[in-house]
């Protein structure tokens, strides 16, 4: 039996053999493409990307006609015919001076995409060339006791999406500190809860610039006397509590909806009140409180843009505002461009969220 | 001569209500119930009869409305680690492997001993009910009777006096059905723990328990008459289909629930009147 086996190896099939060998110890599955699944999850996403870039195109040239037409038809009423004839080759000529300001298309947003990045590397190789310039005045003065000097220059686009960041961290942290804590003591007892829920029902869909406004007032009065940013204060707090509520109405219910079986099994292992606490209810209302933490983030983020724009507070959102304020040439097209910035970065925030979710709780939930 | 020996778990005229005033259900009445020490008695009931309410009175997660519990002579109030539960759907921690299951249940029960002998316990007992290769493993990565024999060895791990089975089978199939019913015994049997079964399903009930006591439905559900099994053990289930007593116990504990059953049927006084009927074009 053995010997036919071997001859049959010998017999031709080598080959094969050896390559379903030399497969196998490398863990390679045999390359086979399922030409169905690829379609669905590469070909469909690409086909809708091109699409949107596709309608996003057409839709900018039609506003751009648009605008020009009605420029050059001014030119023609206001100053007669001569001037309208000067703008119509003035804007085919592409001349900025006389560009229709409107929806700029995905060929100007890369480019503008292009020109802050650049603008970036040119604002860090500055900052560098500062601090090596003005190191060794700043030792003397920090050994005469005084102050070094900074670099107060204007920050780049980069820099901007690091101090957005940095807020909404610790708009998210103060979130997650008063949030989770509450949540669980009114999640615990009913008598709270109850006595709670108006306050949270009531404060819960009031506006992020009305808490901003609150914020102000309070801050502005306790910073009276310190030379302190108080817009970073005022923003992150603004932030932090906006975005609470999710995470202290989802923390409640999921310590007060607790299955009744696990609370049975901790009374009947006579688990002590701490012990009940740490290792029955809190684990089992994780996942719900990580659902909350991660509208938590996203709402966060979401406000934070508006916020800064208000506070004044250095940021995307004042970015943007600035941007709008601006009205140079590429102004649209950079507003269109921290638009995309702000929706990736709220996506991997997001994600970043799901997954420390999916390693902490048992219950592992698809992504959504 | 019988001599009279204290009750090991005595039940006085329980009453259970639930709800206050109009809306209230009674749905435990006068129970009357003495297992003693080292017995293994069985409650065979229907479902929805108040058999978890009746097992929640016991191990003292409820308080009776009237009537009293009596452990070892003294009134339950409160839970107690001498009486170990093995509960319905298992109640295992999701987010807990087999083993910290085990543990936490341990810990528990022994509070002062070492890391090092709590562990020892875990594996010991995780050992027993054969679950070594999956000690690592969550819930969920376990069948039902893997499951449920996490439970047992939860409920066993700490020691206790008493075993409580709140229809600890009921969700098996009957193979890991049958598997289990023997592992139980084999424990019950080695150090003679006094066990209370509750069942749905009277050949279960025959085959482990030494008394078998039907619990008539409820509302107002009460204990019926006992049968006492008079059959040597260890039995053998298949030998136990031509045992005459098997027979007999059997006919007369289904006789007697079925007659409930009956009974209860009776019991609904409206008459629907049912509408006269036939199809349209039947013959077309």
């Amino acid at each position: 039996m053995k010997q036919s086996v071997t001859l049959n190896k010998t017999n031709g099939k080598e080959g094969t053999g050896f390559l379903k060998s030399f497969l196998s110890k490398f863990k390679m599955k045999p390359f086979q493409l399922d030409v169905k699944d690829i379609l669905k999850k590469v070909v469909v996403p690409i086909l809708s990307i091109l699409a949107f870039i596709g309608l996003w195109h057409a839709g900018a040239k039609a506003l751009y006609n648009m605008e020009a037409t009605y420029k050059i038809e001014k030119a023609l009423t206001d100053q007669g015919q001569e001037a309208a004839t000067a703008m119509e080759t003035c804007i085919l000529s592409g001349d900025i001076s006389c560009q229709p300001n409107t929806l700029p298309s995905p060929v100007q947003v890369w480019t503008s995409f292009k020109t802050l990045l650049a603008d970036h590397q040119i604002i860090s190789a500055d900052k560098i060339a500062f601090k090596e310039k003005t190191a060794a005045l700043n030792e003397k003065r920090v050994a005469e006791g005084k102050e070094p000097i900074t670099y107060t220059g204007r920050p780049s686009f980069v820099d901007q999406i690091f101090t957005s960041l940095k807020t909404v961290f610790a708009g998210f942290l103060l979130a997650l500190l008063i949030a989770v804590p509450i949540g669980i003591v009114i999640g615990l007892s009913e008598t709270l809860r109850n006595s709670f829920n108006w306050l949270i029902q009531i404060f819960k869909p009031v506006s992020p610039v009305v808490w901003l406004l609150l914020v102000f007032m309070i801050v502005k009065t306790m910073t009276k006397d310190s030379n302190q940013d108080s817009a970073f204060i005022i923003s992150f707090i603004s932030v932090g509590l906006c975005a609470m509520w999710a995470t202290l109405v989802n923390t409640a219910m999921g310590v007060s909806s607790v299955d009744k079986d696990y609370i049975n099994v901790a009374k009947v292992l006579k688990l002590g009140q701490f012990q009940k606490v740490f290792k029955v209810i809190l684990p089992s209302s994780l996942p719900l409180i990580f659902t909350g933490l991660r509208i938590t983030l996203s709402v966060a983020w979401m406000v934070l843009i508006a916020i800064e724009l208000l506070a004044q507070s250095p940021g995307l959102g004042s970015f943007v505002w600035e941007e709008f304020q601006n009205g140079a040439n590429d102004s649209n097209s950079k507003i269109i461009v921290a638009m995309f910035i702000i929706g990736i970065i709220g996506f991997l925030l997001d994600r970043i969220m799901l997954t420390i979710q999916n390693m902490v709780s048992f219950n592992k939930n698809e992504g959504v | 001569m019988k001599v009279y020996k204290m009750a090991y778990l005595e039940l006085n005229n329980i009453c259970k209500t639930y709800g206050q005033g109009a809306g209230s259900t009674e749905v435990l009445t006068d129970i009357n119930l003495k297992i003693e020490e080292g017995e293994f008695v069985a409650i065979v009931g229907f479902t929805g009869s108040g058999k978890t309410t009746l097992v929640n009175l016991i191990n003292g997660l409820l308080t009776p409305t009237s009537g009293e519990v009596l452990f070892k002579g003294k009134p339950v109030t409160d839970t107690s680690h001498e009486r170990g539960v093995i509960f319905q759907n298992y109640s295992l921690l999701p987010w807990l492997t087999v083993g910290q299951n085990v543990y936490i249940a341990v810990k528990a029960a022994f509070p002062k001993e070492s890391k090092f002998n709590l562990n020892k316990k875990v594996n010991e007992y995780v050992e027993m009910v054969n679950l070594t290769p999956a000690i690592t493993k969550r819930p969920k990565e376990l069948s039902g009777g893997m499951r449920q024999r996490v439970a047992v060895a939860r409920a066993l791990a700490m020691n206790p006096e008493m075993i409580i089975m709140d229809e600890p089978l009921g969700a098996l199939d009957a193979l890991t059905r049958g598997n289990l019913q023997d592992e139980i015994l084999n424990i019950w049997s080695k150090d003679k723990r006094t066990a209370l079964l509750i069942t749905n399903d009277v050949d279960e009930g025959i085959y482990m328990a030494d008394r078998i006591i039907p619990l008539r439905p409820g509302p107002k559900a009460t204990l019926g008459p006992e049968f006492t099994i008079d059959i040597e053990r260890p039995r053998d289930k298949t030998a136990l289909n031509d045992n005459p007593i098997y027979k007999q116990t059997r006919n007369s504990i289904i006789e007697y629930l079925m007659g409930i059953g009956n009974e209860r049927k009776a019991v609904s006084e409206s008459i629907y009147e049912l509408p006269d009927l036939s199809p349209k074009n039947f013959v077309a």
